[in-house]
């Protein structure tokens, strides 16, 4: 007994340590009207940034922490209670809206800020001007049809081997949601073996580098390396490119709306921020960004 | 003055704190992953499917062999650059180069340690893309053998440290005893060192191993990221690592998504493990032998 106690002492203090850490809670409140965290799309990230830079600067004393991670990530972060504000590039889903009901009893509010395209990419050299949204299903969806570019009917000078590399992105993302939605079919499944990449800005690069290459991403996001198809909806439909006069009027097929999500009816700083955004100064903004600005005649209440 | 019983206590409770720590990692890992284990996982699915579609709408799979072939494919690829290189540099360290010349190069080997796994990342993700592409004539450099040369360049200063170690621990009179038998160098090196230095050899190799299979922004970034079974070294993968990196921040906490997440990293874990025991009975083995 005597030589146990010592021994045993300094194992006790270890596992008090551990234990009180493991028993902290701790709680996220947001401090009273000085900061507002917003995460989630890393589509609408850019735009979030320039939102918040210019927000602090007519409202000093008021600050918005952007960060990125995808809309996914964003939400799950809603649900558990660590944003204010939750940027995503697509509709919140249902079994979200249970999991936020069930775990934290809110009930998100969604708020439509802006509208995004989704174009298609190939390298500047591919000389496929055109495609319709049933061969894009048939190139990334699971067991799709088309794996090579001769499917199209295209060669392309710097691609030997005539394989279709897909380019898309990880699951977190909320593009990849939308293009899944839009594209692929809900009741059917991406590809496996394309090129996960983890932001939009990413895909265009890779794709710009890559001839054989096709992805998808904001229409925001082009370059000079890089060709935007255009699109119809249908095999002998007209195909239209993604800009923003075709994406109000959706004769562009792959538009989607951008959307952001408080957890329930936001706290006053929080709702002065996004009635901001609403704002014709926000919507400037929006569409400075490469993005599509609400119509005037729809201002969300 | 800190008095000898104090110090003995502060030595004695960072000693217990180790084995703390890691059985509690292990003990939260296995909580947070082990909830699935019990409801629904199907194990031939998850060991011998190669489709994962964890976010699926309308037929969720964990099929895990792509990201395990991945980890695998990259790992072996790494070795082979790793081991050649990195035990070649450790006996020219210990054997054949004057003292100003190994200084030099050690400070060099710890330089290239002390680079963030992030900036490898990035180098797989340009340059290393960029010159496989241009000497392969791949479609895309974002491949097994970027991911492989990337992570050998930063198992390379483990082996090469640990290795000279070991070959630094084996007695100077090995070495006389094979010069006054009238060997070469090389002769004496190949037949008496290498033998002599097994253990710590094989113990510098396999942390170099443990390295390249838990590395994970690295490979996320200059692999591509692409889920299939990889059939040349010029063919994109995911490895287990990254899978977990790019995934767990959106899993709702708790979900299935994240429980088999979870799993991937007991996975990672026994995997580890796996590599260390069998480490500890061959190096047992030859001990016992020799």
């Amino acid at each position: 007994m005597k030589t146990l106690l010592p021994n045993l002492a300094p194992l006790l203090v270890v596992l008090f340590c551990l234990g009180c850490c493991a028993c902290l809670r701790k709680s996220m409140e947001t401090a009273s009207g000085a900061s507002i965290q917003n995460s989630g799309s890393d589509t609408m990230v850019n735009v979030a940034q320039a939102w918040a830079e210019e927000y602090a600067r007519i409202e000093p004393g008021n600050s918005v922490e952007v960060s990125g991670g995808g809309s996914g990530t964003g939400i799950a972060a809603l649900i558990n209670g660590t944003v204010d504000i939750v940027n995503s590039s697509r509709k919140m889903e249902a079994g979200e809206r249970i999991k936020a009901k069930q775990s934290r009893g809110i009930d998100p509010k969604e708020f439509i800020v802006g509208y995004d395209a989704l174009a298609v990419y190939v390298h500047r050299a591919n000389p496929l001007d055109e495609i319709t949204l049933d061969q894009i299903g048939d190139i990334y969806r699971e067991h799709g049809a088309v794996q090579r570019w001769s499917h199209l009917g295209v060669s392309i000078p710097g691609c030997k081997d005539g394989e279709i590399i897909l380019v898309s992105r990880q699951s977190n993302s909320g593009t990849y949601h939308y293009f899944r939605e839009a594209v692929v079919g809900k009741k059917s499944d991406f590809k496996l073996g394309s090129l996960d990449l983890h932001g939009s800005k990413d895909v265009v690069e890779l794709i710009g580098r890559t001839p054989c290459a096709i992805g998808y991403s904001g229409m925001g996001y082009a370059t000079h390396e890089v060709k935007m198809l255009r699109v119809a909806r249908k095999q002998g439909d007209p195909a239209f490119p993604p800009r923003p006069e075709t994406t109000l009027t959706r004769q562009y097929p792959i538009a989607r709306p951008l959307y952001l999500y408080t957890a329930g009816e936001p706290p006053p700083h929080v709702r002065k921020y996004l009635d901001w955004i609403l704002s014709p100064a926000g919507q400037k903004i929006v569409t400075e960004s490469g993005y599509v600005a609400l119509p005037q005649s729809s201002v969300e209440k | 003055m800190i008095s000898e019983r104090a110090m003995e206590t502060l030595i004695r409770l960072c000693g217990f704190s180790t084995i703390l720590f890691i059985f509690a990692i292990f003990f939260f890992v296995f909580r947070e992953g082990s909830g699935f284990l019990f409801t629904g996982f199907r194990p031939l699915e998850f060991f011998f499917s190669p489709q994962w579609y964890p976010t699926s709408q309308s037929n969720v799979r964990y099929g895990a062999l792509a990201l395990i072939a991945g980890t695998a494919g990259v790992t072996v690829m790494s070795m082979m650059f790793a081991v050649p290189f990195g035990l070649g540099a450790a006996i020219f360290l210990s054997e054949f180069c004057g003292p100003r010349v190994r200084e030099t190069l050690k400070v060099t080997i710890e330089l290239l340690a002390a680079i963030p796994s992030v900036v490898w990342g990035f180098i797989g993700l340009t340059i290393m893309n960029s010159l496989i592409i241009q000497i392969f004539g791949a479609p895309i450099g974002l491949t097994v053998l970027n991911g492989g040369l990337i992570l050998a360049l930063m198992s390379v200063p483990i082996i090469v440290s640990v290795g000279e170690d070991a070959l630094k621990a084996v007695p100077d009179s090995y070495r006389e005893a094979a010069m006054a038998l009238g060997a070469t160098r090389w002769q004496m090196v190949w037949r008496v060192l290498l033998p002599a230095a097994r253990n710590g050899l094989l113990a510098a190799v396999l942390l170099g191993v443990g390295r390249a299979i838990g590395e994970t922004m690295a490979v996320l970034m200059a692999t591509g990221h692409a889920v299939r079974i990889p059939v040349s070294p010029l063919d994109p993968v995911r490895t287990l690592t990254a899978t977990i990196a790019a995934e767990l921040g959106e899993a709702p906490v708790h979900s299935e998504h994240y429980q088999v997440l979870f799993l991937i990293g007991i996975l990672l874990f026994t995997i580890t493990f796996a590599v260390n025991l069998i480490a500890d009975l061959v190096v047992k083995g030859v001990r016992g032998q020799s």
